[in-house]
């Protein structure tokens, strides 16, 4: 791992606040406190985190129905993502969007999504802006990322936007993250290529990576390769890592595809954020109490967060009308 | 008879009509669920229990679990129709009918009369429709206006488990497309429904559900409770409503609507879709035209706002129709002289 030690704080603290984040939403939504349709993204951390800590608010992502983490990597506000998803009208989208619709233009973040596959050809128009705009003082294109799950590697409109961005060479760069799951399917019975979504991509011209996405390190590493490559105008790009999701594709999911154990021995072998925590304190570029105090400091961050969404503001029946247009 | 719930109804009649005919497919996403698990097959039995024990039953030719692919589930079932089959394909949610569009709207709707009738298409598009879950602006939406301005398809929009029975096996027993719409703020409703294995109801005729002489009220899927609570409230202060379910968009019964207008004068039209271009427009545009002169009033719409569906609880259920602003429109159409 080549990062500072103030790199790899951040890193961990920000791995540590989507956990945090998720964790808490688990129990609230079992309380019945939030409405809708939730999907946490414990467990890939390490991919959200590794990518978007590489990123400044001048590139783009957009995101999926799971966004939660890739909101919280790219620097969405935490306080008003929680009052997001308690449909507060102080939260990020006013209590409009919820969960599955967090977006901060602001700070690069397009949107999560709703709709599987809709990303990829979102961020290929984010990416071709980027080209137009043209590269920085550095020799740097800004670029753009789009996140996209095993299910939606399955979608036309991912394989349009893929060759598109080929024959575009737009700077786009397509972030798979295979957690082996599309809701209740395995992707092995789902994805026809041989268990594998980077030689889909490969097949359009792509320069493809491929990376374990539990483990940081080797997350942060191939992005800074794949970022190298395509911010100096070389095309768009794209890396599958292989990830695993803790919770069930929605919370209430009985998940009864799971092989029995399977939960226990991914949260044991292949939690990225205990993986990372192992590896900075054995080769002693961290220690063991400063991780503790972000643990503890971001616990009550979240803590506050969720009592601030709790007593937040709640949207009345005239917000309905509001921002369908700028002008009526 | 037997009480079943509205989902039970979706499953029990498609799973009897499999049995009966062998060129009864099914297709969507986890419609069996686990494939490719540890779990495996029938992990899940369908997102919605919909298609519980189909795979057990027929095997993987007749009951496709797809990856996600929208554009190609719906194009397939169209493929599959013109090959001698009778594919049921299922939408998760209505709102991806975006992702599969061209393939129902150029290619399945218009088979037919582009080939000059020298073919058929009795596919079948389930989509799983409606607001009152808080799912937001891409999973909760009534598209029911688009498709039945779309000549070629025939729209049901069922209201109880008993109309889902006999509406779903009509809709696999006709030669045309058919948009099956089902709203899944329903599929928990318990209702009687017929034991008869040869039980459809054809399309194109409506049902009064409640009879009265002073208002009509029209309604589709989860809006006819809410137009029979709010004539049942009417009825208590003397008001009479006939609330009629209209159950097929396409074809449509014009002549049920257009008798009771002439008895009533007065119309409220209830949709849960937005205003503009839509169901109730259409209606509303039929009876000025056909029953102006039974007229007494103008025509009341419940609708949703011009807008997309909010999140918030609060939103959402303000961006509802619900039986006060019904009975709020009927006291209006009452009013007016
Ligand atoms: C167009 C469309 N089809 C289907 C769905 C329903 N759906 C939501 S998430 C999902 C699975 C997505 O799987 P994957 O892309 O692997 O992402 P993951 O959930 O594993 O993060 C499905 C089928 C949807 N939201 N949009
Ligand atoms: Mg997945």
């Amino acid at each position: 791992m080549q990062l500072s030690r103030e790199d790899l704080l951040e890193a961990y603290r920000r791995m540590k606040i989507i956990r945090d984040f998720e964790d808490f939403l688990h129990d609230e939504i079992a309380k019945g406190e939030i409405a809708g349709f939730t999907h946490l993204y414990a467990g890939q951390e390490a991919v959200a985190v590794g990518v978007c800590e590489h990123l400044t608010d001048d590139d783009k992502i957009v995101s999926t129905h799971r966004g939660h983490g890739h909101c919280l990597a790219k620097g969405c506000d935490v306080e008003g993502m929680m009052k997001e998803i308690w449909g507060s009208r102080e939260g990020l989208c006013k209590g409009k969007g919820g969960s599955m619709h967090i977006a901060d233009i602001d700070k690069g973040m397009l949107g999560a999504n709703g709709i599987v596959g809709a990303g990829a050809p979102i961020a290929v128009g984010a990416a071709i802006a980027a080209k137009i705009d043209g590269k920085d003082e550095n020799g740097n294109l800004k670029v753009s990322i789009a996140f996209s799950g095993d299910g939606a590697c399955n979608q036309g409109t991912t394989f349009e936007a893929m060759n598109m961005a080929v024959v575009t060479k737009a700077p786009a760069i397509f972030v798979f993250e295979n957690n082996h799951y599309s809701e209740h399917t395995g992707f092995e019975y789902a994805v026809g290529t041989d268990k594998d979504i980077a030689s889909r991509a490969e097949a359009f011209g792509m320069k493809v990576w491929r990376a374990d996405g539990t483990d940081f390190s080797a997350v942060h590493d191939t992005m800074r390769e794949v970022l190298e490559y395509v911010r100096a105008g070389n095309g768009p790009a794209a890396v599958e890592f292989d990830t695993e999701r803790f919770y069930g594709h929605f919370e209430g999911d009985p998940q009864r595809y799971r092989a029995k154990g399977e939960l226990d021995r991914i949260r044991a072998e292949r939690d990225c954020i205990k993986k990372f925590r192992e590896t900075v304190t054995e080769a002693k570029l961290l220690e063991g109490e400063e991780l503790d105090k972000i643990d503890a400091e971001v616990a009550s961050r979240i803590e506050k967060a969720v009592e601030s969404a709790r007593k937040a503001e709640r949207p009345t029946a005239e917000d309905v009308l509001v921002d369908v247009y700028i002008d009526y | 008879m037997a009480r079943k719930m509205y989902r039970d109804a979706v499953r029990d009649t498609i799973f009897e009509e499999m049995k009966r005919d062998p060129n009864v497919v099914v297709l969507g996403e986890d419609v069996v669920g686990g494939m490719g698990t540890a779990g495996g097959p029938e992990a899940i039995g369908g997102i919605w229990s919909t298609s519980g024990g189909f795979y057990e039953a027929f095997g993987p030719d007749r009951v496709i679990d797809t990856p996600i692919s929208e554009s190609a589930i719906v194009g397939a079932a169209g493929g599959l129709a013109l090959s001698g089959k009778r594919p049921i394909a299922e939408l998760m949610f209505a709102d991806f009918i975006g992702v599969s569009l061209d393939q129902i709207w150029n290619q399945i709707a218009k088979f037919r009369y582009m080939f000059g009738g020298k073919t058929k298409c009795p596919a079948i598009i389930r989509c799983i429709y409606g607001a009152g879950y808080n799912a937001a602006a891409q999973h909760s939406q009534s598209p029911h206006a688009i498709l039945t301005g779309m000549p070629g398809l025939k729209v049901v929009m069922p209201s109880t488990p008993a109309d889902v029975a006999g509406l779903m096996r009509q809709a696999i027993r006709e030669d045309d497309p058919v948009i099956f719409m089902e709203h899944k703020a329903l599929y928990g409703m318990k209702g009687e429904v017929h034991d008869d294995p040869d039980y459809t109801i054809p399309f194109g005729h409506a049902r009064l559900t409640r009879a009265g002489q002073d208002v009509t009220i029209l309604a589709t899927g989860m809006m006819v409770g809410m137009a029979e609570g709010a004539a049942d409230k009417l009825a208590a202060d003397g008001i009479g409503a006939d609330v009629i379910d209209l159950r097929t968009t396409s074809p449509l019964d014009e002549e049920a609507i257009l008798d009771s207008v002439e008895v009533t004068g007065r119309l409220v039209i209830v949709d849960e879709a937005p205003p503009r271009c839509s169901l109730a427009t259409d209606l509303a545009a039929i009876v000025a035209n056909k029953a102006f002169a039974s007229l007494k009033a103008p025509i009341e719409m419940v609708t949703a706002p011009h807008t997309p569906i909010p999140f918030a609880r609060e939103l959402e259920s303000a961006y509802l129709p619900n039986p006060d602003k019904i009975e709020a429109a009927v006291r209006k159409a009452l009013a007016y002289n």
